[in-house]
């Protein structure tokens, strides 16, 4: 670790390089042109929000790359920055051996107060200079020379993502022993490493970058009081419209696709109850989920594009006065926006935010933003039963009716957080900052490599998860098998295998529950099944109804299930009004929850956020049920 | 973290709050008034004496602004911008 037994390290044993350097010096672009391996590359200041290793060999030498956060300072404020100090430390893990240290060569000026920082420790380091050709395309020039002389360290200068000067880094990396170290490491009072990284910038930068010229202009549309504004809400407004709009060709396809499957399945094998697990359990349950994948790609892509080029960033500025007002912050805003394609990612997004009185508000909230799983859900029941008419040019009620959820829970998310803001979580704010990045065009390859990171998560998860829910399900609505009564008709035969079934027994005890919302005990299943991810109550009702009847689609399914005793239709405008409500506010996550004690670090919060929202969710279905029902 | 108040009384009562600083005028950083956890962290920022600081643009609803510093662009809100001191240049 110290410089002194650095020495005694053999060559070819294994290598510990820390890459660390303020929010968005192109570290996480390092770290993939090292590695090759994809990690996240964001615009938005700290998107490396986890601890991420990869592994490369030099020359024999197996080195482990640990990709750190983000970080303005040593002395941590952040959860985020906090990771950064505790891995130097080795308290987290084995301290890293060396050090590569990375700053964007057009603001080497505000890296190098954390360089100073980062010298001080004395741990064999080194410095890349990235984004050099920025740098020459707005006309500035740096002494690379000079910057090694008076840094003490080598020194290197790349363009990470076209691989150029990459050779040299690379080499280096076969012996961080010989580097050469400081004399006298910088000074670690604030004002003098000040003036230690004012003498080193007076004595390299030749001439300072003149303003990345196309962030001016870019800026001063995205950011002025009215244009600004407007784009901010047409941004917000083409950003769902387009998750629906264009997801719908390729949802049909993989919809055909599912049922032929089924089919399929049907016509090859002889019926029985290995044929009925298969189309009905299956194929049925997991088809019906991966059908979203089209939309889940999309979701990703539009967020990665905001985030990677910098207009999240910009967003997070211009409704910070708003979130201020609730107590929070712009930061939340940003995470918040994540977590309407998932709260998972959302919830670890929060780690940028410095104050944890706000981060925990925000993760206490974060599942009230209307997750991608919840569109299952919402695509059903719209589809089953909300007229498709226009109502206004382009726009038709039914995604209206989705809007209106969408605005539903993001009120009830703000709404939420103020109030913890003044009860429980009460307290003084940490100081916010936040730097606005210069826009730029993420590379394509990478784009592919995240959003496919994030659909292949996804597909796991319904292969994984969503498979075994859906096999423990069909084992829980078949048996045990029960003898219908002779004179019962194939439809009734059916209905009373389900009631007697396990899952249908839980269904109908759990009745009196949801009974004053509307429910019977089909929903009630689907419930109890959804608690592990939302949009697995489809897949349940998928496989209940097709358990009765085989030949009609889900949907058609739903809209003609009648109360036998009453002949009423099952699912009443009022009925239909509580489930999505209950769907808005409810939160059946399991990775949620999970996610949620691993960054607070308790059960406490999981359980009270799981409380307040089943406790909200019941209320407001109960309030829909009565509303709508009195209304139609 | 040592308290930078280094600037002596005449010419701190020079100097105006940043949040005072009209947009588009450069100014230089005079002090960050110490006794709260943002003046270590507007240091670790580098608004440090002579820093050279510019208001670049305010957000539509008034707060936070962005400034230009050290070749980076950041935004701050009232409360902590109030702290830093500055003169115009």
């Amino acid at each position: 670790m110290s410089t002194a037994d650095a020495g005694t390290t053999a060559a070819g044993a294994l290598l510990r390089l820390g890459l660390v350097g303020s929010p968005n010096s192109g570290k996480t672009t390092l770290f993939n042109a090292l590695t090759g391996m994809r990690a996240r590359v964001g615009n938005y200041p700290g998107v490396t929000v986890e601890r991420r290793e990869g592994r490369c060999t030099v020359e024999g030498r197996e080195i482990v790359v640990i990709d750190l956060p983000g970080a303005y300072s040593l002395d941590p404020i952040s959860p985020d920055e906090e990771i950064v100090s505790r891995v130097l430390d080795g308290e987290l893990d084995a301290a890293p051996d060396a050090l590569m240290m990375v700053a964007d060569a057009c603001s080497l000026e505000r890296s190098l107060l954390v360089l100073g920082q980062l010298l001080a420790r004395e741990v064999p380091s080194c410095l890349v200079v990235t984004m050099l050709d920025e740098l020459h395309a707005r006309g500035g020039r740096l002494d690379l020379e000079r910057l090694e002389a008076a840094l003490g360290v080598p020194v290197f200068g790349v363009v990470g993502h076209r691989g150029i000067g990459m050779a040299a880094v690379r080499e280096a990396l076969t012996q961080p022993e010989r580097w050469s170290h400081p004399p006298i490491p910088p000074p670690l009072p604030p004002l003098e490493r000040a003036a230690w990284a004012d003498s080193v910038a007076a004595a390299v930068i030749e001439r300072r970058p003149a303003h990345h010229a196309l962030t001016e202009k870019i800026d001063s549309v995205v950011l002025h009081p009215v244009a600004g504004t407007l784009l901010f809400a047409a941004v917000m407004v083409t950003f769902f419209q387009l998750i629906f709009a264009w997801a719908t060709p390729a949802m049909d396809a993989i919809d055909a696709g599912v049922g032929m499957a089924a089919v399929a399945t049907r016509t090859a094998l002889p019926a029985g109850l290995l044929t009925d697990f298969l189309a009905d359990g299956l194929i049925a349950g997991v088809g019906s989920v991966v059908i979203f994948l089209p939309q889940i790609v999309l979701l990703f892509t539009l967020l990665a594009l905001l985030e990677d080029i910098g207009y999240m960033a910009r967003a997070a500025f211009l409704v910070d006065r708003v979130m201020g007002r609730i107590g929070l912050e712009g930061r939340s805003f940003v995470a918040l926006l994540s977590s309407y394609a998932c709260a998972v990612p959302g919830i670890m997004a929060t780690r940028t935010i410095p104050s944890p009185r706000n981060r925990l508000v925000t993760i206490l909230v974060a599942p009230l933003m209307t997750c991608s799983a919840r569109l299952p859900v919402y695509a059903l029941l719209i589809g089953a039963f909300v007229p498709a008419r226009n109502v206004w040019g382009p726009f038709g009620l039914q995604g209206l009716v989705l809007l209106g959820l969408y605005l539903m829970g993001a009120i009830a998310a703000l709404c939420v957080a103020a109030l913890l803001k003044r009860t429980v979580l009460r307290g003084q704010s940490l100081p916010f900052y936040m730097e606005l990045p210069s826009y730029r065009l993420p590379p394509f390859r990478l784009l592919v490599a995240q959003v496919s990171e994030r659909a292949g998560a996804f597909l796991r998860r319904a292969g994984t998860i969503i498979l075994a829910v859906s096999i423990v399900l069909w084992c829980l609505l078949t048996f045990p098998r029960s003898e219908p009564p002779a004179s019962a008709s194939a439809p009734e035969a059916a209905r009373s295998a389900l009631e007697n079934s396990f899952a249908g027994r839980a269904g109908v005890a759990i009745e009196p529950l949801i009974a004053p919302l509307g429910f019977d005990w089909k929903i009630g299943v689907g419930l109890l099944a959804s608690l592990a991810a939302r949009e697995v109550i489809v897949a349940t009702l998928a496989q209940i109804y097709a358990a009765s009847d085989e030949e009609t689609s889900l949907r058609a399914a739903i809209r003609a299930d009648v109360d036998p005793d009453t002949g009423a239709p099952v699912f009443t405008p009022g009925t239909v009004a509580a489930l999505l409500v209950f769907f808005v506010f409810a939160l059946q996550c399991m990775s949620t929850l999970a996610i949620m004690r691993r960054e607070t670090g308790t059960w406490r919060w999981p359980a009270f956020a799981f409380g307040y929202l089943l406790v909200l969710a019941w209320t407001a279905s109960f309030a829909a049920q009565r509303l709508v029902s009195a209304l139609v | 973290m040592s308290a930078p108040d280094r600037s002596p009384n005449e010419s701190r009562s020079n100097a105006l709050r940043l949040t005072d600083l009209p947009l588009g005028a450069a100014a230089e950083v005079v002090s960050v008034d110490p006794g709260s956890p943002a003046s270590g962290r507007l240091l670790d920022l580098g608004f440090t004496p002579g820093t050279k600081v510019l208001g670049v643009r305010r957000a539509p609803l008034g707060d936070p602004v962005v400034y230009e510093l050290r070749g980076m662009r950041l935004c701050l809100r009232r409360t902590e911008a109030s702290r830093v001191r500055v003169h115009r240049v």
